[in-house]
């Protein structure tokens, strides 16, 4: 593609023929209406006049007979001025005025007629154009007063040529500027797609250049720049979990290997092997639970798993998951409290909202334990909540372990991120991630507050006790099984 | 038992094979989908353990036209894709259980032996019963030598579960999925301390305990005086 067809392509320069074409049309028709308008009205005039003068005329043949009409006009034809006078017999014969020679049709024609005369000038005789009316006289004699309109055909011309080379000039003009304006614009675009070329060939710290005029141009770019910030910071999050997968996956399986090794390299016997043959498998199970965690965050944020969304009671979810952690809590000297204050309903996925409930409760039940117990010998407590407030449902897991400093809370979401003061717990830092990617994919969120002391987990959920069950809200229905209980 | 192996993958259907053989359990095997179905139209297995994406026929549609030929031989579906959603997709296309790679042998044995038993007219019986111990599934008791044990419903769903596959192994997995219908990690052992706690029920005031560990598989009921 040449340079030229390229520039023709652009939308300015279309944009601007366009308008061109349009501008030119309502020029011409507006300077064509008041020219015609201005002919028509400067004929009538004339005509006016002349037919005056030719009524005065007869008037005075009807009065005087042929003498007085041929004096008046001998009279009349010496004044100077554009006024054209002729009165001639039937053969054309010329009695009085100043019209000399008339063609013959003209002769004949009767009324209002344009025709061109001759005329002395300064420099033999010019060719003139007239306006006339012919009048036939009872004995056959014509009349004919007319009026010199050489001049305003002269004007008229003018006129006429005038307003063709504006329009020349205009669209001259026009198609330049649209050139250049396109010339312009394509050389900023142009640099926009090389400077987006390079982005795309691997510079991500590239940005589109902004000329600061705040134009339409500028706007974009200012828009794909954040887009570009976007996608590096993307782009490094994901080599921040690459290199995490690199380090939490690679070591335990450097582990793994050195153990095998180490069992192969001198002939110990059975129990030996079979003992490392067994923290073989472990640490392998291990792994596969950090792989399936990974996998499973990654299938979330990739907006998987919204298939099997239902709605469902965050009450009732809470308290059967924290019944499966009740033993546990127990057993850890925790004292977990379920409380269930009605009905909460959520459009959700069970299995994942579940898992998340239950990453929480672990969590707290992991954590909750430590020297958080405020010394009056009650047990620490876990509290697990659900409330529906304005639309938002909001599942509270509260402990009172060391909680987490506001300095870490952003980031402990984050994969593989775990304090060290909870190094000591088993555990993949994955849990918290999961939840957060949980409550992403429902169009919720994740907050860590504190819970003075301890941590407090808010999950919330946009409420779902809008939406219709079977076409009966899930709120009624809940009235309604109250009502039945 | 005799089960089909239908696995493209070579080694993974001979360590099935000699590992189920070593069970004591007849293997047979298929290398795809096409031969899978031939076979299992042709001879009685007890269950059928299907690979989920195999050459010429994928596992799902064999499952598939299995069913709708009205065999009903139980079919676990292998699979790498673990979400709930594959999950849901498995099982709805006829599948029995699914289990996800990689897995635990002693899992997958488990999880056969729990399939066969599906089919054994022990399933829908109304009342369990291991060595002195009796669970009535209708007025919901539980006895133990005549004793009467009070249990949590929870927990007297663990011990239901368990009954009805008394003497096999039942694994962690298999409970949290069964008796919680959850199909997630739930990262602690969870399992181990309900069922420490069913235990303390059932067997501690009792000379002769039922509920036995499987070191590395599970859970398992039964009476091991007889």
């Amino acid at each position: 593609m040449t340079a030229l067809t390229k520039l023709f392509r652009t939308t300015t320069f279309r944009l601007s023929l366009t308008y061109l074409a349009l501008f030119s049309a309502a020029a011409i028709l507006a300077i064509a209406y008041i020219y015609w308008n201005t002919t028509v009205l400067l004929s009538r005039q004339l005509n006016q006049t002349i037919d005056a003068e030719l009524k005065g005329l007869a008037e005075q043949y009807r009065a005087g007979g042929l003498e007085q009409l041929v004096r008046i006009v001998a009279e009349r034809s010496q004044t100077p001025g554009n006024s054209l006078y002729l009165v001639a017999n039937s053969e054309g014969h010329r009695l009085a005025g100043n019209l000399s020679a008339v063609a013959p049709d003209l002769w004949n024609s009767l009324g209002p007629v344009e025709f061109y005369y001759r005329r002395p000038a300064a420099a033999g005789v010019e060719r003139r154009l007239a306006f006339a009316n012919v009048f036939r006289l009872p004995s056959g004699y014509r009349l004919i007063v007319g009026r010199d309109i050489e001049d305003r055909r002269e004007l008229a011309s003018m006129v006429r040529s005038a307003m063709l080379w504006g329009l020349g000039v205009m669209a001259l003009f026009g198609i330049g500027g649209g050139y250049w304006v396109s010339r312009k614009l394509l050389a900023r675009i142009d640099t926009l797609a090389a400077t987006t070329r390079t982005i795309m060939a691997g510079d991500l710290a590239g940005r589109l250049p902004v000329t600061g005029s705040g134009d339409e141009l500028d706007r974009l770019s200012d828009s794909l720049n954040l887009m570009l910030a976007r996608i590096e910071q993307l782009m490094a999050g994901l080599r921040e979990v690459s290199d995490n997968i690199a380090h939490d996956l690679k070591t335990p399986l450097n582990r793994l290997r050195n153990r095998v090794e180490a069992a192969l390299r001198e002939p110990y016997g059975e129990p030996v092997y079979r003992e490392a043959l067994e923290r073989t498998i472990e640490e392998a199970d291990g792994l596969i639970k950090t792989f399936n965690a990974l996998l499973s965050i990654a299938r979330i944020e990739a907006g998987a798993g919204g298939q099997n969304r239902e709605l469902l009671d965050v009450s009732a979810l809470l308290c059967d998951v924290a019944e499966l952690y009740e033993p546990v809590a127990e057993e850890r000297g925790l004292m977990l409290k379920a409380e269930a204050n009605g009905p909460v309903f959520v459009r959700a996925d069970r299995q994942l909202l579940g898992q998340a409930i239950a990453n929480l409760i672990d969590n707290a039940i992991k954590y909750g334990t430590a020297e958080g117990a405020d010394g009056t010998g009650a047990k620490p407590e876990v509290e697990v909540t659900a409330t529906e407030k304005g639309g938002v449902a909001e599942i509270v897991v509260t402990d009172r372990g060391p909680g987490v400093p506001v300095s870490d809370r952003e980031r402990v979401l984050d994969r593989f991120v775990r304090l060290e003061a909870s190094r000591s717990e088993p555990g993949s830092g994955l849990g918290l991630s999961l939840v957060a990617a949980v409550a992403r994919l429902h169009g919720g969120s994740l907050r860590l507050e504190d819970n003075a002391p301890g941590l407090r987990v808010v999950l919330a959920l946009p409420s779902g006790s809008g939406a219709t069950m079977n076409g009966v809200t899930a709120r009624e229905q809940a009235r309604a099984e109250t009502r039945s209980a | 038992m005799r089960v089909l192996v239908i696995e493209d993958d070579q080694e993974t259907a001979t360590f099935l094979r000699r590992a189920l053989k070593e069970s004591g359990h007849v293997a047979e095997y298929a290398g795809d989908g096409q031969t899978g179905l031939e076979l299992a139209r042709a001879n009685a297995y007890d269950v059928l353990i299907v690979d989920r994406m195999l050459p010429k026929r994928d596992g799902l549609a064999v499952i598939g036209t299995l069913r709708a030929e009205e065999i009903r031989t139980p079919a676990l579906i292998l699979s790498a894709l673990g979400e709930v959603d594959d999950r849901v997709k498995g099982l709805r296309a006829g599948g029995d259980d699914y289990l996800t790679k990689p897995y635990a042998f002693s899992e997958l044995l488990a999880r056969i032996e729990a399939l066969a038993r599906r089919t054994s007219p022990e399933e829908g019986s109304t009342r369990f019963v291991v060595g002195d111990l009796v669970l009535d599934r209708l007025t919901h008791k539980v006895t133990r030598a005549g004793e009467a044990i009070m249990l949590q419903p929870r927990e007297f769903r663990l011990l239901e579960y368990l009954m009805k596959h008394a003497g096999q192994v039942v694994t962690r997995t298999m409970l949290l999925e069964n008796v919680w219908d959850y199909h997630f990690d739930p990262q602690t052992n969870v399992i181990d301390v309900h069922i420490s706690r069913l235990r303390s029920k059932i067997d501690k005031n009792f000379g002769n305990p039922l509920l036995h560990t499987v070191r590395g598989a599970g859970y398992s009921i039964r009476d091991s005086a007889h």
